[in-house]
């Protein structure tokens, strides 16, 4: 029986190499067949802002690869309401993500879900295996 | 002495900023770098902490805030630097206090 994945991601990109390598392992971890979630907590809502531009820091870009995960059947996305109304952010300012549903003819569904910090903790409550980062 | 301030840490994280604030005194400058750079943005639960720090100066590295998506989202009052300003502010000021 599958078992649920919860990814939780609380670090921004590129002052340290957290963010990177969450997705890293969680491309790796969905060819596993498993119920897998993202949470994005804290300065984590950060690793999806719009508009990323490294050049200039000589470092790669990895935010586009965020609006792959729908294709890995990653399809539950959470981000906390409260850390991006800390940060002066909305979901305006993160990519849009979508996953498609072969059940449903293809259909283009959002993959994120804006949850509360409470409705998060149930989430969390729920699964069987928490892998932070 | 005027001297120059860089942050490093988001403000959400650490109480860096605070701790720097704090120190600062007026007619210094507060570089804001890497993850430093989110304090900048407008609108944030930090932006009165910049806001009230009166006669300090605050300037954000550009290509830190370009990689990070929020060039066009930070505060007003706040210069954006690139590399050669960073540079620049060194030169300007009497000393660097790095708030690692």
């Amino acid at each position: 029986m599958a078992k649920k994945f919860m990814y939780v991601n609380r670090k921004p990109p590129y002052g340290t190499i957290y963010a990177l390598e969450s997705l890293e392992v969680v491309l790796i971890g969905a060819a596993f067949d498993q119920d897998v979630s993202l949470a994005f907590i804290g300065d984590g809502v950060y690793q999806l802002t719009k508009g990323q531009d490294t050049k200039a820091i000589g470092q790669k870009n990895f935010s586009p690869v965020y609006s792959a995960l729908g294709d890995y059947e990653v399809t539950k996305i959470y981000i906390e309401k409260e850390s991006l109304e800390e940060r002066g952010l909305t979901l305006d300012d993160l990519q849009h993500l979508v996953w498609e549903d072969e059940d449903e003819d293809y259909a283009e569904k959002d993959s994120i879900r804006l949850v509360s910090r409470a409705e998060l903790a149930d989430v969390l409550d729920d699964q069987d295996v928490l892998l932070s980062f | 002495m005027a001297m120059l301030h860089t942050v490093n840490e988001s403000p959400f994280e650490t109480k860096t900023l605070e701790s720097c604030i704090g120190l600062a005194k007026s007619g210094s400058t507060v570089l804001l770098i890497e993850d430093g750079v989110y304090a900048a943005t407008a609108n944030n639960s930090v932006a009165d902490m910049i806001k009230n720090a009166s006669g300090i100066n605050f300037c954000v590295l550009g290509p830190d805030a370009q990689a990070r998506g929020i060039e066009g989202k930070l505060a007003d009052g706040i210069k954006v630097v690139d590399y050669a300003g960073f540079v620049d502010l060194v030169t300007e000021h009497d000393s660097v206090q790095a708030w690692l």
